[in-house]
Protein backbone atom coordinates (compact mmCIF):
# COMPACT_ATOMS: atom_id res chain seq x y z
CA UNK A 1 0.00 0.00 0.00
CA UNK A 2 1.55 3.20 -0.77
CA UNK A 3 1.21 6.87 0.49
CA UNK A 4 -2.27 8.39 -0.89
CA UNK A 5 -0.74 11.88 -1.31
CA UNK A 6 2.04 13.49 -1.54
CA UNK A 7 5.46 12.51 -3.29
CA UNK A 8 7.08 9.54 -2.93
CA UNK A 9 11.23 9.05 -1.57
CA UNK A 10 12.67 8.79 -5.15
CA UNK A 11 10.17 12.68 -5.17
CA UNK A 12 7.91 10.95 -7.97
CA UNK A 13 4.22 12.63 -7.67
CA UNK A 14 1.35 10.21 -5.97
CA UNK A 15 -1.89 10.92 -7.66
CA UNK A 16 -5.41 10.03 -6.91
CA UNK A 17 -7.81 9.34 -9.73
CA UNK A 18 -11.26 8.66 -8.39
CA UNK A 19 -13.74 7.42 -6.41
CA UNK A 20 -15.16 10.43 -8.07
CA UNK A 21 -14.22 10.52 -11.57
CA UNK A 22 -16.29 10.76 -14.49
CA UNK A 23 -13.10 8.32 -16.62
CA UNK A 24 -13.84 5.69 -13.93
CA UNK A 25 -17.31 4.46 -14.87
CA UNK A 26 -17.95 4.44 -11.16
CA UNK A 27 -16.21 4.12 -7.58
CA UNK A 28 -12.63 2.82 -8.60
CA UNK A 29 -10.05 4.78 -6.82
CA UNK A 30 -6.85 4.73 -8.59
CA UNK A 31 -3.49 5.41 -7.11
CA UNK A 32 -1.24 7.06 -9.61
CA UNK A 33 3.27 7.22 -9.01
CA UNK A 34 3.98 9.62 -11.47
CA UNK A 35 7.66 10.57 -12.53
CA UNK A 36 6.87 13.53 -14.96
CA UNK A 37 4.12 12.91 -16.78
CA UNK A 38 5.24 8.98 -17.10
CA UNK A 39 3.20 6.82 -15.00
CA UNK A 40 5.64 4.31 -13.54
CA UNK A 41 2.71 2.82 -11.04
CA UNK A 42 -1.18 2.05 -11.00
CA UNK A 43 -2.73 0.84 -7.90
CA UNK A 44 -6.52 -0.18 -8.36
CA UNK A 45 -8.01 0.70 -4.53
CA UNK A 46 -11.39 -1.22 -4.12
CA UNK A 47 -14.06 -1.56 -1.96
CA UNK A 48 -16.16 1.43 -2.47
CA UNK A 49 -19.20 -0.43 -3.61
CA UNK A 50 -18.71 -3.87 -1.81
CA UNK A 51 -22.23 -5.19 -0.84
CA UNK A 52 -20.69 -8.85 -0.14
CA UNK A 53 -23.36 -10.24 -2.28
CA UNK A 54 -21.59 -13.47 -1.95
CA UNK A 55 -22.62 -13.78 1.38
CA UNK A 56 -25.96 -12.37 0.61
CA UNK A 57 -26.42 -14.95 -1.62
CA UNK A 58 -25.38 -17.80 1.19
CA UNK A 59 -28.66 -16.65 3.46
CA UNK A 60 -30.90 -16.89 0.32
CA UNK A 61 -32.73 -19.82 -1.43
CA UNK A 62 -31.75 -21.26 -5.04
CA UNK A 63 -34.65 -19.44 -6.55
CA UNK A 64 -34.03 -16.49 -4.44
CA UNK A 65 -30.08 -15.38 -5.46
CA UNK A 66 -30.53 -14.93 -8.72
CA UNK A 67 -32.18 -11.49 -8.53
CA UNK A 68 -28.53 -10.51 -6.65
CA UNK A 69 -26.41 -11.37 -9.51
CA UNK A 70 -28.39 -8.95 -11.77
CA UNK A 71 -26.74 -6.41 -9.54
CA UNK A 72 -22.93 -7.48 -10.08
CA UNK A 73 -22.91 -6.55 -13.51
CA UNK A 74 -25.55 -4.76 -14.23
CA UNK A 75 -25.06 -4.24 -18.08
CA UNK A 76 -24.70 -8.31 -18.97
CA UNK A 77 -27.84 -8.53 -16.55
CA UNK A 78 -29.34 -11.63 -18.53
CA UNK A 79 -26.19 -13.17 -18.39
CA UNK A 80 -25.19 -13.17 -15.19
CA UNK A 81 -28.61 -14.63 -14.40
CA UNK A 82 -28.35 -17.30 -16.93
CA UNK A 83 -24.65 -18.46 -15.13
CA UNK A 84 -26.53 -18.59 -11.51
CA UNK A 85 -29.49 -20.48 -13.28
CA UNK A 86 -27.08 -22.89 -15.45
CA UNK A 87 -24.90 -23.82 -11.72
CA UNK A 88 -28.44 -24.64 -10.08
CA UNK A 89 -30.11 -26.60 -13.24
CA UNK A 90 -26.69 -28.57 -12.97
CA UNK A 91 -27.17 -29.74 -9.76
CA UNK A 92 -30.37 -30.26 -9.86
CA UNK A 93 -30.05 -32.17 -13.06
CA UNK A 94 -32.61 -31.10 -15.08
CA UNK A 95 -33.00 -30.73 -18.83
CA UNK A 96 -34.31 -27.21 -19.68
CA UNK A 97 -36.51 -27.23 -22.97
CA UNK A 98 -35.21 -26.42 -26.49
CA UNK A 99 -37.55 -23.29 -25.97
CA UNK A 100 -36.22 -21.77 -23.28
CA UNK A 101 -32.45 -22.30 -24.32
CA UNK A 102 -33.09 -20.72 -27.41
CA UNK A 103 -34.66 -17.76 -25.66
CA UNK A 104 -31.78 -17.35 -23.47
CA UNK A 105 -29.16 -17.38 -26.04
CA UNK A 106 -31.42 -14.47 -27.79
CA UNK A 107 -31.64 -12.66 -24.52
CA UNK A 108 -27.78 -13.09 -24.38
CA UNK A 109 -26.83 -11.59 -27.30
CA UNK A 110 -29.01 -8.77 -27.06
CA UNK A 111 -27.68 -8.06 -23.67
CA UNK A 112 -24.22 -8.19 -25.25
CA UNK A 113 -25.30 -5.96 -28.18
CA UNK A 114 -26.69 -3.38 -25.85
CA UNK A 115 -23.43 -3.65 -23.03
CA UNK A 116 -20.82 -2.98 -26.28
CA UNK A 117 -23.45 -0.19 -27.64
CA UNK A 118 -22.67 1.75 -23.80
CA UNK A 119 -19.37 0.89 -23.86
CA UNK A 120 -18.74 2.00 -27.71
CA UNK A 121 -20.47 5.17 -26.67
CA UNK A 122 -18.73 5.56 -22.94
CA UNK A 123 -15.50 4.61 -24.33
CA UNK A 124 -15.57 7.72 -27.05
CA UNK A 125 -16.83 9.99 -24.46
CA UNK A 126 -13.63 9.25 -22.49
CA UNK A 127 -11.63 10.33 -25.29
CA UNK A 128 -13.43 13.65 -25.77
CA UNK A 129 -16.14 12.89 -28.71
CA UNK A 130 -19.65 13.33 -26.53
CA UNK A 131 -21.96 13.49 -29.96
CA UNK A 132 -21.40 9.14 -30.21
CA UNK A 133 -22.46 8.65 -26.60
CA UNK A 134 -26.13 9.76 -28.26
CA UNK A 135 -25.75 7.50 -31.32
CA UNK A 136 -24.70 4.43 -29.49
CA UNK A 137 -27.60 5.20 -26.93
CA UNK A 138 -30.34 5.39 -29.48
CA UNK A 139 -29.87 2.12 -30.61
CA UNK A 140 -29.45 0.60 -26.79
CA UNK A 141 -32.48 1.94 -26.39
CA UNK A 142 -34.00 -0.02 -28.78
CA UNK A 143 -33.15 -3.24 -26.75
CA UNK A 144 -34.20 -1.45 -23.64
CA UNK A 145 -37.63 -1.36 -25.10
CA UNK A 146 -37.51 -5.09 -25.92
CA UNK A 147 -36.77 -6.13 -22.74
CA UNK A 148 -38.97 -3.78 -20.70
CA UNK A 149 -41.94 -6.10 -23.37
CA UNK A 150 -41.14 -9.31 -22.30
CA UNK A 151 -39.08 -9.24 -18.81
CA UNK A 152 -40.66 -6.22 -17.43
CA UNK A 153 -37.44 -4.39 -16.88
CA UNK A 154 -35.16 -2.51 -18.20
CA UNK A 155 -31.49 -3.26 -16.52
CA UNK A 156 -32.41 -5.52 -13.74
CA UNK A 157 -34.65 -7.83 -15.74
CA UNK A 158 -34.23 -11.92 -13.34
CA UNK A 159 -35.80 -13.12 -16.01
CA UNK A 160 -33.64 -16.34 -16.16
CA UNK A 161 -35.16 -18.92 -13.33
CA UNK A 162 -33.62 -22.65 -12.45
CA UNK A 163 -35.84 -24.79 -15.05
CA UNK A 164 -36.40 -22.06 -17.25
CA UNK A 165 -37.67 -18.89 -17.85
CA UNK A 166 -40.06 -16.31 -15.85
CA UNK A 167 -42.17 -16.12 -18.63
CA UNK A 168 -43.08 -16.95 -22.21
CA UNK A 169 -41.94 -14.36 -24.83
CA UNK A 170 -44.00 -11.71 -25.41
CA UNK A 171 -45.92 -11.61 -28.89
CA UNK A 172 -44.32 -8.52 -30.33
CA UNK A 173 -40.66 -9.78 -29.43
CA UNK A 174 -39.83 -11.30 -32.81
CA UNK A 175 -41.42 -8.59 -35.11
CA UNK A 176 -39.37 -5.69 -32.41
CA UNK A 177 -36.10 -8.17 -32.86
CA UNK A 178 -36.27 -8.06 -36.42
CA UNK A 179 -37.10 -4.28 -36.88
CA UNK A 180 -34.09 -3.47 -34.54
CA UNK A 181 -31.67 -5.58 -36.66
CA UNK A 182 -32.73 -3.59 -39.59
CA UNK A 183 -31.79 -0.09 -37.55
CA UNK A 184 -28.61 -1.84 -36.54
CA UNK A 185 -27.49 -2.43 -39.81
CA UNK A 186 -28.38 0.82 -41.07
CA UNK A 187 -26.68 2.78 -38.23
CA UNK A 188 -23.60 0.71 -37.87
CA UNK A 189 -21.43 2.60 -40.51
CA UNK A 190 -22.07 5.50 -38.34
CA UNK A 191 -19.93 4.12 -35.33
CA UNK A 192 -17.36 3.47 -38.31
CA UNK A 193 -17.86 6.88 -39.90
CA UNK A 194 -17.64 9.04 -36.54
CA UNK A 195 -15.30 7.31 -34.45
CA UNK A 196 -13.31 4.36 -36.13
CA UNK A 197 -12.04 6.05 -39.05
CA UNK A 198 -11.28 9.23 -37.25
CA UNK A 199 -7.37 9.64 -37.28
CA UNK A 200 -7.46 11.71 -33.82
CA UNK A 201 -9.00 8.07 -32.21
CA UNK A 202 -6.71 6.15 -33.94
CA UNK A 203 -3.74 8.26 -33.23
CA UNK A 204 -4.96 7.57 -29.37
CA UNK A 205 -5.38 3.87 -29.45
CA UNK A 206 -2.93 2.63 -31.32
CA UNK A 207 -0.08 1.41 -29.67
CA UNK A 208 -1.48 2.43 -26.33
CA UNK A 209 -2.03 -0.26 -24.07
CA UNK A 210 0.33 -2.82 -24.79
CA UNK A 211 -0.50 -6.69 -23.78
CA UNK A 212 1.15 -9.36 -25.00
CA UNK A 213 -0.76 -12.35 -25.38
CA UNK A 214 1.37 -14.30 -22.40
CA UNK A 215 0.53 -11.39 -19.94
CA UNK A 216 -2.82 -11.65 -20.94
CA UNK A 217 -3.18 -15.26 -19.94
CA UNK A 218 -0.83 -14.79 -16.60
CA UNK A 219 -3.11 -11.98 -15.48
CA UNK A 220 -5.93 -13.90 -16.34
CA UNK A 221 -7.46 -11.38 -18.84
CA UNK A 222 -10.77 -13.01 -20.47
CA UNK A 223 -13.23 -11.93 -22.86
CA UNK A 224 -12.15 -9.15 -25.84
CA UNK A 225 -9.27 -7.89 -23.68
CA UNK A 226 -7.54 -11.34 -24.32
CA UNK A 227 -9.04 -11.87 -27.98
CA UNK A 228 -7.61 -8.15 -28.45
CA UNK A 229 -4.14 -10.28 -27.47
CA UNK A 230 -4.65 -12.99 -29.63
CA UNK A 231 -5.95 -15.34 -27.04
CA UNK A 232 -8.32 -17.47 -27.77
CA UNK A 233 -10.63 -17.55 -24.98
CA UNK A 234 -14.67 -17.61 -26.14
CA UNK A 235 -16.31 -19.73 -23.55
CA UNK A 236 -19.27 -19.77 -26.32
CA UNK A 237 -16.98 -21.89 -28.70
CA UNK A 238 -14.29 -23.39 -26.25
CA UNK A 239 -17.14 -24.92 -23.63
CA UNK A 240 -20.63 -24.57 -25.73
CA UNK A 241 -23.58 -24.25 -23.43
CA UNK A 242 -27.30 -24.29 -24.20
CA UNK A 243 -27.33 -24.07 -28.41
CA UNK A 244 -24.07 -22.28 -29.09
CA UNK A 245 -22.76 -25.35 -30.45
CA UNK A 246 -25.29 -25.77 -32.97
CA UNK A 247 -24.93 -22.16 -34.26
CA UNK A 248 -22.72 -20.52 -36.32
CA UNK A 249 -20.77 -17.78 -35.58
CA UNK A 250 -16.71 -16.71 -35.52
CA UNK A 251 -14.46 -16.05 -32.60
CA UNK A 252 -13.37 -12.70 -33.45
CA UNK A 253 -9.51 -12.48 -32.66
CA UNK A 254 -7.42 -9.68 -33.28
CA UNK A 255 -3.17 -9.74 -32.95
CA UNK A 256 -2.13 -6.68 -31.91
CA UNK A 257 -2.83 -6.15 -28.48
CA UNK A 258 -2.92 -2.84 -28.12
CA UNK A 259 -6.21 -0.73 -27.38
CA UNK A 260 -7.32 -0.34 -30.61
CA UNK A 261 -7.08 -4.13 -31.13
CA UNK A 262 -9.67 -4.28 -28.45
CA UNK A 263 -11.78 -2.02 -29.57
CA UNK A 264 -12.07 -4.29 -33.02
CA UNK A 265 -13.39 -6.89 -31.27
CA UNK A 266 -15.45 -5.57 -29.48
CA UNK A 267 -17.01 -4.05 -32.64
CA UNK A 268 -16.58 -7.44 -34.48
CA UNK A 269 -18.35 -9.24 -31.56
CA UNK A 270 -21.74 -6.97 -32.08
CA UNK A 271 -21.96 -8.47 -35.94
CA UNK A 272 -21.45 -11.79 -34.80
CA UNK A 273 -24.01 -11.61 -32.14
CA UNK A 274 -25.96 -10.18 -34.71
CA UNK A 275 -25.34 -13.34 -36.84
CA UNK A 276 -26.60 -15.26 -33.83
CA UNK A 277 -29.85 -13.53 -33.65
CA UNK A 278 -30.39 -13.90 -36.70
CA UNK A 279 -30.07 -17.73 -37.08
CA UNK A 280 -32.14 -17.82 -34.21
CA UNK A 281 -35.24 -15.28 -34.29
CA UNK A 282 -37.21 -17.15 -36.92
CA UNK A 283 -36.34 -20.66 -35.48
CA UNK A 284 -37.98 -20.33 -32.23
CA UNK A 285 -39.09 -23.89 -31.24
CA UNK A 286 -42.56 -24.16 -29.35
CA UNK A 287 -43.16 -26.29 -26.31
CA UNK A 288 -42.47 -25.29 -22.59
CA UNK A 289 -40.64 -22.46 -21.50
CA UNK A 290 -40.14 -24.48 -18.51
CA UNK A 291 -38.86 -27.09 -16.91
CA UNK A 292 -40.82 -28.87 -14.38
CA UNK A 293 -38.82 -28.09 -11.49
CA UNK A 294 -40.22 -28.33 -7.52
CA UNK A 295 -41.23 -25.49 -5.79
CA UNK A 296 -38.70 -25.95 -2.75
CA UNK A 297 -35.30 -26.44 -5.11
CA UNK A 298 -32.57 -29.07 -2.93
CA UNK A 299 -29.03 -29.24 -4.34
CA UNK A 300 -27.95 -32.52 -3.45
CA UNK A 301 -24.67 -32.75 -1.10
CA UNK A 302 -21.46 -31.31 -3.22
CA UNK A 303 -19.80 -29.09 -5.71
CA UNK A 304 -20.72 -27.37 -8.82
CA UNK A 305 -19.32 -24.68 -11.50
CA UNK A 306 -20.78 -23.38 -14.58
CA UNK A 307 -19.24 -20.61 -16.66
CA UNK A 308 -20.63 -18.35 -19.34
CA UNK A 309 -19.18 -15.52 -21.58
CA UNK A 310 -19.96 -12.01 -20.70
CA UNK A 311 -19.82 -9.01 -22.00
CA UNK A 312 -16.82 -8.45 -20.45
CA UNK A 313 -15.54 -12.05 -20.04
CA UNK A 314 -15.63 -15.20 -18.58
CA UNK A 315 -17.89 -15.31 -15.79
CA UNK A 316 -17.69 -18.29 -13.30
CA UNK A 317 -20.56 -19.47 -10.58
CA UNK A 318 -19.16 -21.94 -8.34
CA UNK A 319 -21.26 -23.23 -5.67
CA UNK A 320 -20.63 -25.60 -2.74
CA UNK A 321 -23.95 -27.46 -0.97
CA UNK A 322 -24.68 -29.08 1.97
CA UNK A 323 -27.84 -30.68 0.38
CA UNK A 324 -30.00 -27.68 2.00
CA UNK A 325 -32.33 -25.29 0.44
CA UNK A 326 -29.35 -22.47 0.51
CA UNK A 327 -25.99 -22.94 -0.46
CA UNK A 328 -23.16 -22.77 1.60
CA UNK A 329 -20.31 -21.00 0.16
CA UNK A 330 -20.98 -19.02 -3.25
CA UNK A 331 -18.34 -18.36 -5.71
CA UNK A 332 -18.29 -15.59 -8.62
CA UNK A 333 -15.58 -15.11 -10.72
CA UNK A 334 -15.71 -11.95 -12.27
CA UNK A 335 -14.54 -10.81 -15.71
CA UNK A 336 -13.24 -7.34 -14.27
CA UNK A 337 -11.84 -8.34 -11.44
CA UNK A 338 -9.25 -10.20 -13.41
CA UNK A 339 -8.93 -7.01 -16.91
CA UNK A 340 -8.46 -4.56 -13.90
CA UNK A 341 -5.19 -6.84 -12.39
CA UNK A 342 -3.69 -5.79 -15.91
CA UNK A 343 -4.04 -1.90 -16.04
CA UNK A 344 -0.47 -1.77 -13.95
CA UNK A 345 1.43 -3.82 -16.63
CA UNK A 346 -0.23 -1.92 -19.36
CA UNK A 347 0.08 1.26 -17.81
CA UNK A 348 3.47 1.38 -16.77
CA UNK A 349 5.97 3.23 -18.99
CA UNK A 350 2.99 5.14 -20.70
CA UNK A 351 1.93 8.96 -20.68
CA UNK A 352 -1.08 9.82 -17.68
CA UNK A 353 -3.15 11.20 -21.04
CA UNK A 354 -3.45 7.35 -22.24
CA UNK A 355 -4.73 5.87 -19.33
CA UNK A 356 -8.12 6.91 -20.06
CA UNK A 357 -7.63 4.46 -22.90
CA UNK A 358 -6.61 2.02 -21.31
CA UNK A 359 -9.23 2.29 -19.29
CA UNK A 360 -11.70 2.53 -21.54
CA UNK A 361 -10.79 -0.39 -23.76
CA UNK A 362 -10.47 -2.61 -20.35
CA UNK A 363 -14.77 -2.03 -20.75
CA UNK A 364 -14.79 -1.83 -16.34
CA UNK A 365 -17.77 -2.50 -14.09
CA UNK A 366 -17.07 -1.39 -11.02
CA UNK A 367 -19.78 -2.91 -8.70
CA UNK A 368 -18.52 -6.52 -10.94
CA UNK A 369 -15.10 -5.98 -9.85
CA UNK A 370 -15.85 -5.41 -6.31
CA UNK A 371 -19.02 -7.19 -5.76
CA UNK B 1 8.41 7.85 -51.85
CA UNK B 2 8.56 9.49 -48.57
CA UNK B 3 6.83 13.14 -49.65
CA UNK B 4 4.03 10.88 -51.48
CA UNK B 5 3.41 9.01 -48.42
CA UNK B 6 3.83 11.74 -45.83
CA UNK B 7 0.92 14.09 -48.06
CA UNK B 8 -1.08 10.74 -48.38
CA UNK B 9 -1.64 10.38 -44.45
CA UNK B 10 -2.09 13.91 -44.20
CA UNK B 11 -5.21 14.09 -46.78
CA UNK B 12 -6.42 10.85 -45.69
CA UNK B 13 -6.47 11.82 -42.13
CA UNK B 14 -8.07 15.02 -43.00
CA UNK B 15 -10.45 13.48 -45.06
CA UNK B 16 -11.54 11.17 -41.52
CA UNK B 17 -12.18 14.36 -39.80
CA UNK B 18 -14.53 15.51 -42.63
CA UNK B 19 -16.87 11.67 -43.09
CA UNK B 20 -17.06 12.09 -39.22
CA UNK B 21 -18.40 16.04 -39.48
CA UNK B 22 -20.81 15.32 -42.51
CA UNK B 23 -22.67 12.67 -40.25
CA UNK B 24 -22.85 14.98 -37.20
CA UNK B 25 -24.20 17.76 -40.01
CA UNK B 26 -26.32 15.10 -41.18
CA UNK B 27 -28.30 14.92 -37.82
CA UNK B 28 -28.11 18.72 -37.66
CA UNK B 29 -30.51 19.03 -40.34
CA UNK B 30 -32.31 16.47 -40.29
CA UNK B 31 -34.85 16.94 -37.11
CA UNK B 32 -37.37 14.59 -37.55
CA UNK B 33 -34.88 11.44 -36.94
CA UNK B 34 -34.61 12.94 -33.00
CA UNK B 35 -35.90 10.64 -30.98
CA UNK B 36 -35.58 11.94 -27.26
CA UNK B 37 -38.96 12.03 -25.24
CA UNK B 38 -39.89 14.81 -23.68
CA UNK B 39 -41.10 13.66 -19.82
CA UNK B 40 -42.44 14.73 -17.43
CA UNK B 41 -44.63 16.99 -20.83
CA UNK B 42 -45.68 13.27 -22.02
CA UNK B 43 -47.19 11.57 -18.95
CA UNK B 44 -50.51 11.52 -21.21
CA UNK B 45 -49.30 9.91 -23.85
CA UNK B 46 -46.49 7.10 -22.25
CA UNK B 47 -47.66 4.44 -22.22
CA UNK B 48 -45.44 1.77 -20.41
CA UNK B 49 -45.66 -2.42 -21.72
CA UNK B 50 -48.08 -4.21 -19.44
CA UNK B 51 -45.38 -6.67 -18.32
CA UNK B 52 -43.40 -3.94 -16.65
CA UNK B 53 -42.62 -3.70 -12.93
CA UNK B 54 -43.53 -0.98 -10.73
CA UNK B 55 -44.90 -2.07 -7.51
CA UNK B 56 -47.10 -5.24 -6.35
CA UNK B 57 -50.96 -4.37 -6.24
CA UNK B 58 -53.16 -6.55 -5.16
CA UNK B 59 -56.42 -6.00 -6.98
CA UNK B 60 -59.84 -5.83 -6.14
CA UNK B 61 -63.65 -6.36 -7.41
CA UNK B 62 -66.35 -4.26 -7.27
CA UNK B 63 -67.85 -5.61 -4.00
CA UNK B 64 -64.60 -5.12 -2.00
CA UNK B 65 -63.28 -8.76 -2.56
CA UNK B 66 -59.69 -10.06 -3.29
CA UNK B 67 -58.30 -13.05 -4.02
CA UNK B 68 -55.71 -13.44 -0.84
CA UNK B 69 -55.98 -16.75 0.90
CA UNK B 70 -53.21 -15.61 3.52
CA UNK B 71 -51.27 -18.72 2.63
CA UNK B 72 -47.92 -16.62 2.80
CA UNK B 73 -46.42 -17.80 -0.18
CA UNK B 74 -45.58 -14.60 -1.30
CA UNK B 75 -43.49 -13.74 2.42
CA UNK B 76 -41.57 -17.18 1.72
CA UNK B 77 -40.59 -16.42 -1.95
CA UNK B 78 -39.27 -12.72 -1.09
CA UNK B 79 -35.51 -12.44 -0.83
CA UNK B 80 -35.60 -9.08 1.21
CA UNK B 81 -38.72 -9.60 3.41
CA UNK B 82 -40.54 -6.72 1.44
CA UNK B 83 -44.30 -8.96 2.37
CA UNK B 84 -45.45 -9.30 5.77
CA UNK B 85 -48.87 -11.40 5.70
CA UNK B 86 -50.62 -10.41 9.16
CA UNK B 87 -53.61 -13.27 8.90
CA UNK B 88 -56.94 -13.24 11.41
CA UNK B 89 -59.45 -15.89 11.99
CA UNK B 90 -63.33 -15.23 10.86
CA UNK B 91 -66.08 -16.62 11.77
CA UNK B 92 -67.98 -18.02 8.63
CA UNK B 93 -71.57 -18.14 7.98
CA UNK B 94 -71.53 -22.17 8.94
CA UNK B 95 -70.25 -21.42 12.34
CA UNK B 96 -66.32 -22.30 11.48
CA UNK B 97 -63.00 -20.60 11.71
CA UNK B 98 -61.55 -19.55 8.74
CA UNK B 99 -58.07 -18.31 8.58
CA UNK B 100 -58.00 -14.78 6.26
CA UNK B 101 -55.50 -11.73 6.28
CA UNK B 102 -56.14 -9.36 8.55
CA UNK B 103 -53.69 -7.08 7.08
CA UNK B 104 -50.97 -7.08 4.02
CA UNK B 105 -48.16 -5.04 4.83
CA UNK B 106 -45.92 -4.19 1.56
CA UNK B 107 -42.64 -2.40 1.94
CA UNK B 108 -41.91 -0.56 -1.65
CA UNK B 109 -38.51 0.85 0.16
CA UNK B 110 -37.14 -2.73 0.08
CA UNK B 111 -38.41 -4.07 -3.42
CA UNK B 112 -36.40 -4.85 -6.13
CA UNK B 113 -39.00 -6.12 -8.65
CA UNK B 114 -38.01 -9.21 -8.94
CA UNK B 115 -41.48 -10.87 -9.73
CA UNK B 116 -40.81 -13.92 -7.44
CA UNK B 117 -44.29 -13.08 -5.24
CA UNK B 118 -46.42 -12.98 -8.44
CA UNK B 119 -45.06 -16.10 -9.58
CA UNK B 120 -44.89 -17.88 -5.95
CA UNK B 121 -48.90 -17.08 -5.71
CA UNK B 122 -51.11 -20.13 -5.89
CA UNK B 123 -54.57 -17.70 -5.85
CA UNK B 124 -53.26 -14.47 -8.22
CA UNK B 125 -54.22 -12.59 -5.51
CA UNK B 126 -51.51 -10.43 -5.94
CA UNK B 127 -50.21 -8.58 -9.44
CA UNK B 128 -47.21 -5.85 -11.15
CA UNK B 129 -48.40 -2.63 -11.37
CA UNK B 130 -47.06 -0.65 -14.40
CA UNK B 131 -46.45 3.02 -11.77
CA UNK B 132 -43.19 4.08 -11.31
CA UNK B 133 -42.99 7.03 -9.82
CA UNK B 134 -42.62 6.34 -6.36
CA UNK B 135 -40.75 9.47 -4.81
CA UNK B 136 -42.75 10.61 -1.78
CA UNK B 137 -41.21 13.02 0.91
CA UNK B 138 -41.78 10.82 3.76
CA UNK B 139 -40.47 7.44 3.84
CA UNK B 140 -43.06 5.93 5.86
CA UNK B 141 -45.89 6.47 3.22
CA UNK B 142 -43.63 3.51 0.89
CA UNK B 143 -45.22 1.27 3.39
CA UNK B 144 -48.77 0.26 2.13
CA UNK B 145 -51.28 -2.00 3.15
CA UNK B 146 -52.34 -3.82 -0.04
CA UNK B 147 -55.94 -5.40 0.84
CA UNK B 148 -58.59 -2.30 1.13
CA UNK B 149 -60.15 -1.33 4.62
CA UNK B 150 -62.89 -3.90 5.25
CA UNK B 151 -62.55 -6.26 1.98
CA UNK B 152 -63.11 -10.13 2.17
CA UNK B 153 -62.13 -13.10 0.15
CA UNK B 154 -63.81 -13.71 -2.79
CA UNK B 155 -66.28 -16.58 -3.01
CA UNK B 156 -64.74 -19.70 -4.51
CA UNK B 157 -60.63 -19.00 -3.91
CA UNK B 158 -59.42 -21.69 -1.96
Amino acid sequence: MVEEIGTTEEGDLIINVGPQHPATHGVLHLVITLNGETIKKVEPHLGYIHRSIEKMCESLTYRQFIYVTSRMDYLSAHINNHACALCVEKGLDVEIPRRAQVIRVLMDELTRIASHELWWGAMAMDLGAFTPFFHAFRERETINDIMEETCGARLTMNYMVPGGLMADLHPNFQKRVKEFITLYKLKINEYAELVTGNIIFQNRMKGVGYLSAEDAISYGCSGPTARGSGVSCDIRKLYPYEVYDKLEFDEVLETEGDSFARYMVRIGEMNQSIKIIEQLIDNIPDGDFQAKTKVVLKLPKGEFYSRVETARGELGVYIVSEGGTTPYRIKFRSPGFSNLSALDHMARGSKLGDLVAMMGTLDLVIPDIDR
Amino acid sequence: MFIVKYIKEVFNAVKSLFVGLRRTGYYFTHHKEIITQQYPDNRDTLNLPERFKGEVVMPHNENNEHRCTGCTACELACPNGTIKVITKFDIGTDGKKKKAIDKLVYHLELCTMCNLCIIACPSDAIVMAQTFEHSVFDRAELTKILNNPGSKIMEGVE
